[in-house]
């Protein structure tokens, strides 16, 4: 049947190359602060200087330990360090301490929300290594700064139980979460302390066996992820539609022409001769040391998110965007806390409302605003006591977020103490019934619509100050006289 | 035993760039050697671990502290070429 | 040769120990020391070539007037010294000037001693057992300049034969201290692996390499020792174990002492001549009290395979970073690959290419398990057959080469012959034991002839207590090559 339409399913897995924000590299005394001069940061050891020896930093061990049991990875008892050797001008040594066969864990998993339900994607293993330096391409030369050199990576590999692009992008982010939780990487992928790799191949819908893949690098962000591998989608899909082969290859994603590239090969993956890296002693982790690490970790989102909507009564939507942050969580739940009012849906709305717009707008986290748990909760409780409109109340936490005053001191500046006593209300509204005659009748005439609109002509008059809820209870009482 | 041909693959590997007539004297050099370390065919393995570290010991940690960096002129006193605060070697393309 | 008479001797044909003993009466001064040292270097170096770049020869040491109290030290050219070329006596290390010390550095300049700028010459890399394959030109022997000083640390041991230098330091990955020091007529030692740091010492094969002294006497060798064992944070490798006064050992006596003969080391290419020095000694030590028996280390035949697997293997990888990059020398290249290739094809001497090569080939894919692997299993093999031999003994004794020095040029071409002349030195290494050369004798050339004393992990005193008796009731020791420059 040579017309028959191959529906293609993509089968993904994703390589994460993790920086560990400790003070210093992974095997020697070196800083790992970003940005600073060009080789600035380095010493014999970071070097590969002749003669040089490494020595392992315990901060490293214990975070990665830390990673691996929050991904629900089985550590090994017994690891050990090796060398994988191939020449390039960032790998001073020409081989990098990595792992190999006994890698630090193996055999976890992590849940994401496809937006239909959890999935389970499996992680093959986490393992630990020593970055490469940062090279910079000119006109005619390359230059070499070794800065990056040894800063403890980790790599994190998936199971290639990914089968999209959003899948993808979903994987990284709930990752990064679970990261930003643990408070041992920056996670931040334009300093290059969070980077990813992807392997893709495409197989016809239902067949076991997998297709031949390519590796994919370059990628400079999530979305880059994204679309660098529906790019391949597209491209695999062609080859295999007009009857061609796909090639095992690394190609680059290049982020300005939305394309990927072949990489000039370097050596294949069974060129690099691992052995065990003769210069480090292997490793033993006690079951002692598991439990204290385990005991150090933190409530991770997901955990997070069920407690949420359980004790704060959090809709999943609500909770989902919550504790997508680690500080915007944090900031909630403080503010969860010391919330004495009625209406904590009120305050939950005003999270996933107006302080995710404005931070939003600002570019900025939640948490990252300028506002306290106890600036907030004092605007509030003007709007819980009907002393402002929450209108008002957007107004003045724009106003308090730019100019850091208190939410009293702007609401007294601007005179914006809602006007609840009817008498005053009376007076306005009689105006507005006199000069909105086509509204009332409207009205009369069985259009409900026309209520709010004379109930917003009502706050116009009133300098957006009338409680409008007072004022629509006189209106209807009056147009239904 | 090793032809030539992979003793051609194996010296690129290394990045050692071999002139003709040393390829023939490394081939006919290192097909002996590794004739004579064939002896070690004749031993039973089975159940052996290996070793690769003369001690045993294990578990060999530093704290995470910081130690003086080399200043940038030291850390590039050697280099063969250089370009201010970088080292430099001819262009890597991608 | 000549048994000097102890009356009117040069300051620099003196011991370590000796010296110490005129500086603290106030006698002499160190600069006295390196007066003697300068004349004797430059009247005989240039007949025996155990030092490197000779260009910068002299002074000996910056500051020298400063330096009181202190016997200065020779240094083999894989040792860092901050602020002074360090060059493995290659050509891909050219003009190399490392910005730091090794640890042992650290520590002679620590101890009060000094170590000579000027330093040893070596096989490039540590590759070989002649002394034949450094790009500073050979060293010759100063019991006979038609013979080999053996090697790698050949030119450390020739120094101190020819009263070039009180005292050295050596390195050893498979012999490289003790069989230089058996061709040459002195003791050297190879400490337990993890006793001395290896921080600063350029690597060859990291899991067999131990940096060690080579000196004129045993005392002398205790007392280098003690000041350069112990542990090292920099050093993952290194041992945090309490580093004993090994000059409190040499009294120790030999009675009841128990000592093995292992059968494979008296075989079929042993020297005649060498046997029978060391049978010799072993009749002096019964004397002294030492009760002797036979021992098998049924895997002795492996040891040089599992060696020649193991060492390249990791040199492989230690020297790929002699890439033209960051230092040494580079060769003119378009690009990068090229670079590469030429800087490594034009610098690495033959035996560096010869290893690397093959070490690359034991680790690529495909050969691994057959070679690399079953060789870290034999290594295992080689490791119990001493673990199991030391439950009953002290120590074991076993000639130190199977051979004495032999001629300039007899084995360049023949490597596999040349690795043969490591075979009793090099299961040490694969074991981690300590292991000594100690003079025992004489071919009827003339050539000096050593014998080695084994002992189990981290029992250099044993050796030092066995070593030191026999020295007290011999005189090879103050033998002295009659070499006239």
């Amino acid at each position: 049947m040579p017309n028959e339409i191959i529906n293609y399913e993509a089968v993904i897995g994703l390589e994460v190359h993790l920086h560990l924000n400790t003070k210093t590299k992974a095997f020697c005394g070196c800083s790992t602060e970003f940005g600073k001069e060009p080789n600035s940061q380095t010493c014999p050891v970071c070097l590969g200087l002749p003669g040089s020896l490494p020595v392992f930093n315990r901060t490293v061990l214990d975070y990665a330990i830390k990673v691996a049991l929050a991904l629900n990875c089985k550590i090994q008892e017994y690891t050990k360090f090796d060398r994988k050797n191939y020449f390039y001008p960032d790998l001073p040594k020409n081989y990098q301490i990595s792992q190999y066969d006994l890698p630090l864990s193996k055999g976890g998993l992590l849940n994401i929300d496809t937006g239909e339900g959890l999935k389970r994607i499996g992680i093959t293993r986490v393992h630990m290594e020593e970055d490469a330096g940062k090279l910079i391409h000119e006109d005619n030369v390359t230059l070499v700064d070794f800065n990056r050199t040894g800063i403890p990576l980790l790599e994190i590999v998936s199971e290639p139980d990914i089968n999209s692009p959003e899948e993808a992008y979903q994987y990284l982010s709930t990752l990064k979460s679970v990261i930003e939780y643990l408070d041992i990487s920056d996670c931040d992928m334009e300093k290059g302390s969070l980077r990813c790799d992807a392997n893709i191949s495409l197989r016809p819908k239902g067949e076991k066996n997998l297709g031949v893949k390519t590796e994919l690098k370059n990628m400079n962000s999530f979305k880059g992820v994204k679309d660098a591998l529906a790019y391949e989608i597209k491209r695999q899909t062609g080859l295999l539609e007009s009857g061609g082969g796909i090639t095992q290859e690394t190609r680059l994603w290049d982020d300005k022409e939305s394309k990927t590239f072949p990489m000039r090969t370097k050596e294949g993956a069974k060129d690099y001769r691992y052995f065990p890296e003769p210069d480090l002693p292997p490793f033993i982790i006690s079951a002692e040391k598991i439990k204290e690490i385990k005991d150090s970790i933190p409530e991770l989102p997901y955990e997070k998110y069920g407690r949420f909507m359980k004790e704060y009564g959090l809709s999943e939507y609500d909770a989902k965007i919550l504790v997508a942050s680690k500080e915007d969580a944090f900031f909630a739940e403080e503010c969860f806390n010391a919330y004495s009012g009625k209406d904590k849906k009120m305050l939950v709305n005003w999270f996933i409302g107006p302080l995710l717009s404005e931070a939003n707008s600002r570019s900025l986290k939640i948490s990252g605003l300028n506002i306290s748990s106890a600036g907030l909760l004092e605007l509030l409780g003007f709007v819980e006591r009907n002393e402002i409109s929450n209108l008002s109340a957007k107004v003045v936490l724009t106003e308090m977020l730019d100019s850091q005053k208190s939410a009293a001191g702007i609401i007294k500046e601007k005179n914006l103490i809602q006007i609840s006593d009817t008498e005053s209300l009376k007076e306005i509204m009689v105006q507005v019934i006199d000069e909105n005659p086509k509204s009332v009748s409207d009205y009369k005439a069985g259009k409900e619509n026309a209520l709010m609109f004379l109930v917003g002509q009502l706050m116009r008059k009133s300098g957006g100050k009338a409680n409008p809820k007072i004022a629509k209870e006189l209106l209807k009482e009056r147009l239904n006289a | 035993m090793i032809d030539k041909k992979t003793v051609e693959y194996v010296a690129n590997l290394a990045r050692i760039e071999l002139k003709e007539k040393e390829l023939d004297k490394l081939s006919g050099q290192l097909g002996d050697i590794l004739g004579f370390i064939d002896k070690l065919k004749e031993v039973n393995v089975d159940s052996v671990p290996p070793t690769s570290h003369a001690i045993s010991i294990g578990n060999v940690l530093r704290d995470d502290s910081l130690k003086e960096s080399l200043p940038v002129n030291k850390a590039l006193s050697n280099s063969p070429l250089k370009n201010g605060s970088s080292f430099i070697v001819p262009k890597v393309i991608e | 040769m000549a048994i000097s008479n102890g009356v009117d001797k040069k300051l620099n044909t003196l011991t370590a120990h000796e010296l110490l003993d005129k500086l603290k009466s106030g006698g002499i001064s160190s600069e006295d020391i390196f007066s003697a040292l300068e004349k004797r270097i430059k009247e005989a170096d240039p007949k025996v070539n155990a030092y490197v770049r000779n260009q910068v020869q002299l002074p000996l040491a910056d500051n020298r007037k400063n330096i009181t109290g202190g016997v200065p030290i020779a240094i083999k050219d894989n040792i860092c010294t901050e602020g002074y070329n360090t060059e493995c006596c290659s050509k891909i290390l050219e003009g190399f000037i490392p910005p730091y010390d090794a640890t042992v550095i650290k520590k002679i300049k620590g101890s009060g001693h000094a170590f000579l700028k000027l330093k040893t010459n070596m096989d490039e890399f540590a590759f070989g057992s002649s002394t034949e394959n450094s790009s500073f030109g050979l060293t010759h022997n100063p019991w006979n300049l038609d013979y080999v000083p053996g090697g790698s640390s050949g030119g450390s041991a020739a120094a101190v034969a020819s009263d070039e230098a009180i005292w050295a330091l050596g390195s050893d990955t498979g012999g490289s201290i003790r069989q230089p020091a058996s061709f040459c007529g002195v003791v050297g030692l190879k400490p337990t692996y993890g006793r001395v740091s290896r921080y600063g010492l350029i690597a060859f094969a990291s899991s067999l390499d131990q940096i060690g002294p080579i000196t004129k006497d045993v005392r002398d060798c205790a007392l280098l020792m003690n000041i350069i064992a112990g542990y090292d944070p920099n050093d993952s490798t290194s041992v945090n174990t309490q580093v004993p006064d090994y000059t409190k050992s040499l009294n120790s006596g030999i009675k009841g002492l128990k000592i093995g003969i292992p059968k494979e080391y008296f075989v079929e290419g042993l020297d005649p001549e060498v046997n029978s020095a060391v049978k010799e000694a072993i009749n002096i030590l019964k004397k002294l009290g030492a009760d002797f028996k036979e021992v098998s280390l049924n895997h002795t035949q492996y040891a040089v395979p599992v060696y020649y697997i193991i060492a390249t293997a990791e040199a492989s990888s230690n020297l790929a970073r002699f890439d033209g990059v960051q230092y040494g020398f580079r060769s003119k290249a378009a690009n990068l690959i090229d670079m590469y290739k030429k800087t490594r094809g034009e610098a690495f001497g033959e035996e560096a290419k010869r290893r690397i090569i093959l070490g690359t080939f034991v680790l690529s894919h495909g050969y691994y398990d057959a070679y690399y692997l079953r060789a870290l299993k034999v290594r295992t093999l080689i490791k119990q057959d001493f673990d199991k031999a030391f439950q009953d003994l002290d120590c074991i004794i076993t000639p130190t080469s199977p051979s004495p020095a032999f001629k300039i040029g007899e084995r360049v071409d023949d490597p596999l012959k040349m690795y043969l002349s490591d075979i009793y030195t090099i299961s040490a290494n694969l074991a981690g034991i300590p292991g000594m050369s100690l003079p025992c004798g004489f071919t009827k050339k003339g050539l000096p002839i050593g014998m080695q004393i084994l002992a189990k992990h981290f029992d250099e005193e044993r050796i030092f207590s066995l070593s030191f008796a026999y020295e007290q009731n011999t005189e090879w020791h103050k033998m002295k090559p009659d070499f006239k420059p």
